[in-house]
């Protein structure tokens, strides 16, 4: 079977609005996270990683009509442009398009807003994106909660397998609205200070909203530096509850299994885990016990919630093109918020950036609806 | 190794009629998508409590599965049957309620119990629950049916050994206008899995 690979990419994001800029800002220890009381999105205050709106139609003006479009449309028209220009691939019928959300234009619901009630179809947003760029083939919507960003690399590696495309571009984006900081806060799972992920301490989530966009290729002529190899991807569900997860861990323990297994390594193979660890007490939990059952409990892992909180439906994809660049630069970040161990079994959190020889790396993402997403990836020897 | 693919068995839920492989099973009388689905339910004998708390979306997709698994024998300890689900309106009819309940700040009572219906892919939960689904799921959007990308996401699925078997279709809920056409593809049965057969069964009823 042809290789595939994740080449060029981009994050839009508060610490940054292209990929490098935001490496350095975490490798200086600095978080996208700020703490806000604003009663028009939550009545109470909240931290969070946001995007100034103001800011954001400042910097699309400066390549479209930022009237045109919703916000979320913008951040994701202008991080995929970013991907789009750097790879120089000739969108044609053998291009694909995958579109990786959760909520999508769900702002457009509230009543002050500008835009039609149409504009929340999610496959009008992936017309938007089409039509921008000029794809010419239809967009595909991946939305299956919190693992969309990842599974919509899995999706993007199949289609390229049953030879329906030479090339993927996926563009990932979700944004922190009323809609979502309501939903989350009604589980009482929000945190108005910084999020802690598996800390003793931990106190709860942050919600964040970023654009992260990557071309998927079968091609090596298409790679750049920090290109990595898809060794084995799995989706699982757990068959237990869809807004809690299971307490064995059972679908996040299959799902690492089987990509483990088509990847063809063990788990001693594994150099770096970026894990999910949402910071609330049953998810973090829940990974440790899968990590341990596969034996990946010395292995240093991280949750990058402390930079730029859970981005929801691009936070797998946005957590796997950092995992790209700290294999290119041989260093793992810490795991921001964490002081001490706070889930009952062992596993091995990175405490501050440290440089190690990274060749192999696990991206996993749990959701609700009882999903959970693995992918192994391989640095390539470009 | 490319094994032939067949498409063993179809449900249709439209139009207040539940069809299994073309035939009628169940036609109710009630416009009204929750009061039919609910007689549908008690028609099919499906018992299973959690039934009522699920939204319309899930409800949907939850008895045109069930409609289909309960034929296959499944064991009550796992079963590595895929479920690939679509449709164009995602989760709105539920956003739209929890949306009502945040409207304004003298009417703020948003529910964790709605709120978490606020993603397509939590039927896929619901099914996977009730038959025991270890299984890869994924929920995509499109304007339409699109029978050219369940067929080849399907047949990834199966001939990698990711699935023994994969439930597909399309299960849309908006407004008061619901379809549902869902079909097991797996070695076995008499039609064989291609676009045109999945096109020609989502339009024979």
């Amino acid at each position: 079977m042809a290789k595939t690979y994740l080449s060029y990419n981009n994050i839009f994001s508060s610490l940054g609005f292209d990929s490098e800029t935001v490496i350095e800002k975490m490798s200086n220890d600095v978080s996208g996270l700020d703490r806000y009381d604003n009663n028009s999105l939550l009545p109470q205050p909240f931290c969070a990683s946001l995007l100034s709106t103001e800011v954001v139609r400042e910097e699309f003006n400066k390549i479209s009509d930022a009237s045109k479009y919703t916000k979320l449309e913008q951040m994701l028209i202008l991080s995929l442009k970013k991907v789009l220009d750097a790879s120089s691939i000739t969108l044609n019928e053998r291009v694909g398009l995958i579109i990786s959300t959760t909520k999508g234009n769900i702002d457009v619901l509230e009543q002050e807003s500008s835009f039609h009630e149409s504009r929340s179809y999610l496959s009008e947003l992936g017309k938007t994106l089409k039509d921008f760029f000029g794809f010419k083939s239809e967009a595909i919507v991946v939305s299956n909660a919190c693992v969309s960003g990842v599974l919509a690399i899995s999706v993007a590696k199949r289609f390229i397998a049953e030879n329906r495309y030479d090339h993927v571009f996926i563009t990932s984006g979700d944004l922190v609205t009323k809609f979502i900081l309501s939903g989350f806060n009604s589980f009482q799972a929000l945190s108005s200070e910084p999020c802690k992920p598996y800390d003793k301490n931990r106190i709860g989530i942050n919600l964040g909203e970023v654009a992260a966009s990557i071309l998927v290729t079968s091609s090596k002529i298409h790679l750049n530096s920090e290109a990595v190899e898809i060794l084995g991807d799995a989706t699982c569900n757990d068959a237990n509850h869809i807004s809690g997860p299971s307490r064995t861990g059972e679908g996040l323990y299959r799902s690492v299994k089987a990509a483990m297994k088509e990847a063809s390594i063990k788990a001693s193979d594994v150099d770096y885990v970026s894990a999910h660890g949402t910071a609330t007490a049953f998810n973090d939990e829940m990974e440790a016990i899968a990590f341990n059952r596969l034996q990946l409990e010395n292995v240093p892992l991280n949750s990058l919630k402390g930079y730029f909180g859970h981005t929801l439906g691009a936070s797998g994809l946005l957590e796997t093109i950092v995992g790209m660049h700290s294999v290119k630069k041989n260093l793992l970040f810490s795991s921001k918020g964490f002081t001490e161990l706070g889930v009952s079994q062992n596993i091995n959190i990175i405490t501050s950036n440290t440089p190690k020889t990274l060749n192999v790396f696990l991206k996993t993402a749990s959701g609700f609806g009882g999903c959970n997403t693995a992918i192994v990836f391989q640095k390539t020897t470009n | 190794m490319t094994n032939k693919l067949h498409i063993k068995s179809y449900s249709h839920i439209k139009r207040q009629t539940v069809s299994v492989n073309g035939n009628v099973v169940f036609k109710g009388d009630d416009a009204d998508f929750p009061n039919f689905i609910k007689s549908a339910y008690k028609h099919l004998k499906t018992s299973y409590s959690k039934f009522f708390k699920m939204d319309n979306l899930s409800k949907l997709a939850f008895l045109a599965a069930d409609t289909l698994l309960m034929h296959e024998s499944l064991s009550e300890e796992e079963n590595n049957i895929a479920l690939i689900l679509s449709n164009k309106a995602s989760s709105l009819d539920t956003d739209r309620k929890h949306q009502k309940s945040i409207e304004n700040q003298e009417e703020y009572f948003p529910s964790p119990a709605v709120f978490v219906y606020t993603l397509p892919n939590i039927c896929l939960g619901e099914i996977s629950i009730k038959h025991k689904l270890y299984s890869e799921n994924s929920f995509f959007i499109f304007d339409r049916f699109n029978a050219e990308h369940l067929y080849l996401y399907a047949n990834n699925l199966l001939q990698n050994n990711k699935a023994e078997k994969v439930l597909c279709g399309w299960v849309d809920f908006d407004e008061n206008s619901y379809e549902a056409f869902l079909y097991l593809v797996e070695s076995k049965g008499e039609i064989v899995h291609n676009t045109e057969e999945i096109n020609r069964l989502y339009n024979l009823l």
